[in-house]
């Protein structure tokens, strides 16, 4: 089985939108501009060759002190033709934001509210952009690399 | 049917400072015991707790283990779980509690009926232990009063007992006054939230 056809059709398909991939044994993996997230997505969903039905994981990874600092990382599973590829996109701190990419997979919903729960990024166009694990009222991201580790946080009462 | 003595007991001679008899009760020749009621009712209540098991996290499984019958808490009188703390006397807070669950164990233990007391079961109740992070209430002492810390992740089943031989040994020392404690001190801060 030919492993690298998904980042060859990538890049055919996405000349400008594909920053850099490589492919070790067997893992496919392609770094994308965050513009062109949903695009990509769909594309991936939909092509006869790829058929990526299957939204495994969505994840953040902090690389505190790196710019873009953030990176939005997508596993895709094709269930059709036993594939995977791994989709990261970069995200700065300052615009901290990136298209949902729940029109495409539905499964994305609470894996995107997770992210924003625990990272800060927020997903645009998701249909309830909020905490998922943490109750309102909690104040920063504790996933972030600079979260203080002995923060407390006000809910609780005046001796904690 | 009256009441009829025992020969001997009737016959006993009392001695003045003798040694018999050590207590006020000799004057009633053994027939009656003499106690102040705060004692009885402590002695009552000490040998029948009425757990309301909160469990949490792991610590639950050692606390499957007291309570079944190889530690058997029952030998102290502490056998019967209520779920519903209204019934309950005995707050057991066995597991991590998150900050999400604080409010819910304020709740419970404002609707649990005095007298009541709270065991801090495991070092994630007793302090947090070492889910030192943003998740986790750092010793739920900060929430509720808390009567015995058993530390311990999870601890013995030996140190369980151990507690509760304590908690006992504290509810014979009570008095009338201790109670009722009141609403825990946070209660006013969480309604503040809602
Ligand atoms: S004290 Fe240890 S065993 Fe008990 S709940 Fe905490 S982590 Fe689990």
């Amino acid at each position: 089985m030919e492993t690298n056809v998904t980042i060859k059709k990538l890049s055919n398909r996405f000349p400008g939108a594909i920053i850099e991939t490589h492919s070790h044994r067997g893992d496919d993996t392609a770094v994308v501009k965050k513009e062109s997230i949903l695009e990509i997505c769909t594309f991936l969903r939909d092509d006869e060759a790829l058929l990526y039905n299957f939204m495994m994981d969505l994840t953040v990874v902090d690389y505190l002190g790196r710019e873009p600092r953030f990176e939005v990382v997508y596993h895709l599973f094709s269930l059709r033709h036993n594939r995977r590829v791994r989709i990261k996109a970069r995200v700065s701190e300052a615009d901290a934001i990136i298209d949902s990419i729940v029109p495409v997979w539905v499964g994305a919903n609470w894996f995107e509210r997770e992210a924003f729960d625990m990272y800060g990024i927020t997903f645009k166009g998701h249909p309830e952009m909020r905490r998922i694990l943490l109750y309102e009222g909690f104040e920063g991201h504790p996933l972030r690399k600079d979260y203080p580790i002995k923060k407390r946080q006000p809910l609780i009462g005046p001796i904690n | 049917m009256g009441v009829t003595f025992g020969k001997e007991s009737a016959s006993r001679r009392i001695v003045p400072g003798g040694t018999v008899s050590d207590g006020p009760e000799r004057l009633l020749d053994g027939s009656a015991i003499l106690t102040r009621l705060q004692a009885a009712v402590n002695w009552g209540r000490k040998y029948s707790f009425f757990l309301y098991p909160f469990v949490t996290a792991c610590c639950g499984m050692e606390f499957m283990s007291v309570a079944g019958p190889k530690y058997d808490l029952d030998r102290f009188g502490a056998a019967l779980p209520r779920f519903s703390p209204r019934q309950a006397d005995l707050l057991m807070v066995v597991g991590t509690i998150s900050h999400k669950q604080a409010p819910i164990l304020v709740k419970v233990y404002n609707q649990m009926t005095e007298p009541k007391w709270v065991f801090a079961f495991g070092v994630c109740a007793v302090s947090g232990g070492f889910y030192n992070n943003y998740s986790v209430v750092q010793g739920i002492d900060t929430l509720i009063p808390v009567d015995v810390y058993v530390p311990g992740c999870p601890p013995r089943p030996e140190m369980v007992l151990d507690g509760l031989l304590k908690l006992q040994e504290k509810v014979a020392k009570e008095r009338w006054s201790d109670w009722p404690r009141g609403a825990a001190p946070v209660t006013p801060m969480l309604k503040k939230q809602e």
